[in-house]
């Protein structure tokens, strides 16, 4: 439930749902987004620009010259949460090349968790991850959660670059880079396939909040000639 | 469409379109983007009678160099900005900003560099010949969206200008106060008290230092370090223009248009929307303090702010 509601400087409305991180507070948190998405696609409410669902929280941003703080606050709390809309969630699988060319920080991984590639990999694998949010960069999901024993800190000095398509983990939660961008996340492999498309105007992100991840491992060669 | 168009031949430093942003997109990870500077942005438009949300060339410190090519246009660029005109007859004409201009085909624009500030635009009346992504001209070259495929230009590429009737072409003019202040007001930010007393009192009593690590996405701040008692990193969540995020280091970071949309460090203050537009615009080298306001002040000095924007845009009346 929502637990706390206060302002994000002069101009958002920030939500926080509690300290922990699971399906239950995630699933919550979506269906705010969902309703209050709903009422602004209605023209029901106005002033609101952005809304940020994350684990544990919903940022709420908004104009400050057509409303205010205590406005959008109202329309939170008097919000009527709605589960079921959008609850249609996707299941999704998604290739991964693990070869060393790909999977940068199994050295690393295997001196932290005493696991061989091999068992890394097949842990990876071996289950249905949930995704939490989307953000950061373009259409990355934030998906959880992943075995205890291949659970591992981020990088002690994070990559200028890590490659488009890279496939990370952290923690408990894995990635996908939809850009080359900086990052400190563990990379265990990179996928071939278009995980943020913005030529697709009505659903940019494969993986939405909500979603249901599995992996499945590609030799080298399906890599190369991925095409979808 | 139109034959009328910019040559570019010298794109400058980082030269993309702007508008005033696009919004609904937070949640799939695209930033806000637009305009740093909100009010330069309308107040170029204005100049050359454009909608106030018309797409604007927006450029950083070098500016771009650009030629006319078939057609005749009127425009404005507006900051603190070093410009000349290149007249065909080869004369060249120092700029002025905040006002228009008539410009003819072959003439060019040489926009040198801002001065003591970021960002300068130009805007074209009529507009450009450009399509809205997400409701929105601008280019986010982060996520590669919106205009010009997402990328700042580059040598060679075309900047397409709308037909207009330049028939009726009265002289406007805003007389736009360029002076500047280093106090930034923030709001306390929701991590406020991770910070020791201390670090609480050396972020609203010390000077920060703007350094080169300053773009589109954030501005990173040095010279006192401020001790996290709590811990250094939180569940990532949300972000919004204006927050300032503290790292492991103690080094502030500020987030502007291009901001990633979502972060994992402490916030310990939130640029209010009346000072945004100041903030974009301080250099490297630049030295800035942070003063404590509340909301309710927050929401009078961004009225404040309005109005003196609305008497700049009534200038062009």
């Amino acid at each position: 439930m929502l637990k706390n509601i206060s302002n994000l400087g002069d101009a958002a409305v920030y939500c926080d749902f509690g300290s922990e991180v699971n399906e239950k507070t995630n699933l919550n948190v979506i269906s705010y987004f969902n309703s209050l998405s709903k009422l602004i696609e209605e023209h029901k409410i106005n002033g609101i620009n952005n809304i940020t669902p994350s684990y544990n929280k919903l940022i709420i941003s908004f104009d400050l010259s057509t409303t205010n703080y205590l406005e959008i606050r109202k329309i939170v709390l008097d919000l009527i949460v709605d589960n079921k809309i959008n609850n249609n969630h996707k299941k999704i699988k998604i290739p991964v090349c693990c070869d060393d060319e790909f999977g940068l920080d199994f050295n690393r991984l295997s001196d932290k968790t005493k696991l061989s590639k091999e068992e890394i990999i097949e842990l990876y694998l071996n289950k249905e991850y949930f995704c939490y949010m989307t953000g950061f960069i373009a259409g990355m999901p934030f998906l959880g959660d992943i075995n205890k024993d291949i659970r591992c800190d981020r990088l002690e000095t994070p990559r200028i670059k890590v490659p488009k398509g890279s496939v990370g983990i952290t923690e408990q939660f894995a990635n996908i880079y939809t850009f080359e961008s900086p990052g400190g996340w563990n990379i265990i492999g990179n996928t071939p396939q278009k995980v943020f498309d913005p030529s697709n105007l009505k659903e940019p992100a494969l993986i939405k909040p909500g979603d249901r991840v599995n992996f499945y491992q590609i030799s080298k060669k399906d890599y190369l000639n991925w095409n979808e | 469409m139109s034959n009328t168009y910019f040559e570019i031949l010298r794109p400058g430093i980082n030269t993309t379109i702007q508008d005033k942003g696009r919004n609904h997109m937070y949640h799939v990870g695209i930033a806000i983007s637009g305009a740093i500077d909100q009010r330069n942005y309308k107040l170029c438009n204005k100049i050359v009678d454009n909608d106030l949300s018309d797409a604007a060339i927006e450029f950083a410190y070098q500016g771009p160099l650009l030629k006319l090519k078939d057609g005749k246009i009127n425009f404005s660029i507006t900051g603190n900005v070093l410009f000349k005109i290149i007249r065909k007859n080869s004369s060249v004409e120092d700029g002025i900003c905040y006002k228009n201009y008539i410009l003819e085909g072959e003439e060019q624009i040489d926009i040198i560099s801002t001065k003591n500030t970021v960002y300068g635009y130009l805007a074209v009346k009529g507009g450009f010949e450009l399509e809205k992504v997400w409701n929105s001209y601008s280019t986010n070259t982060k996520a590669n969206v919106g205009s010009n495929n997402g990328k700042k230009y580059s040598i060679a590429d075309k900047i397409f200008i709308k037909n207009s009737d330049l028939q009726i072409n009265k002289e406007k003019k805003i007389h736009y106060d360029l002076s500047s202040d280093n106090e930034i007001r923030v709001i306390k930010g929701t991590n406020f008290d991770f910070f020791s007393r201390k670090a609480q009192s050396i972020f609203f009593k010390k000077e920060f230092l703007v350094t080169k690590l300053s773009d589109r996405m954030g501005i990173r701040l040095s010279g006192h370090k401020l001790e996290n008692i709590v811990s250094t990193n939180i569940k990532s969540e949300g972000l919004v223009r204006g927050v300032i995020q503290v790292p492991a280091d103690g080094n502030p970071i500020i987030m502007l248009s291009d901001h990633g949309t979502i972060g994992g460090y402490p916030k310990i203050a939130v640029v209010i929307s009346a000072d945004l537009d100041l903030m974009g615009q301080f250099t490297p080298g630049s030295i800035i303090n942070f003063k404590e306001v509340s909301l309710e002040e927050a929401q009078n000095i961004f009225k404040a702010y309005t109005d003196e924007t609305n008497r700049y845009l009534n200038e062009c009346n």
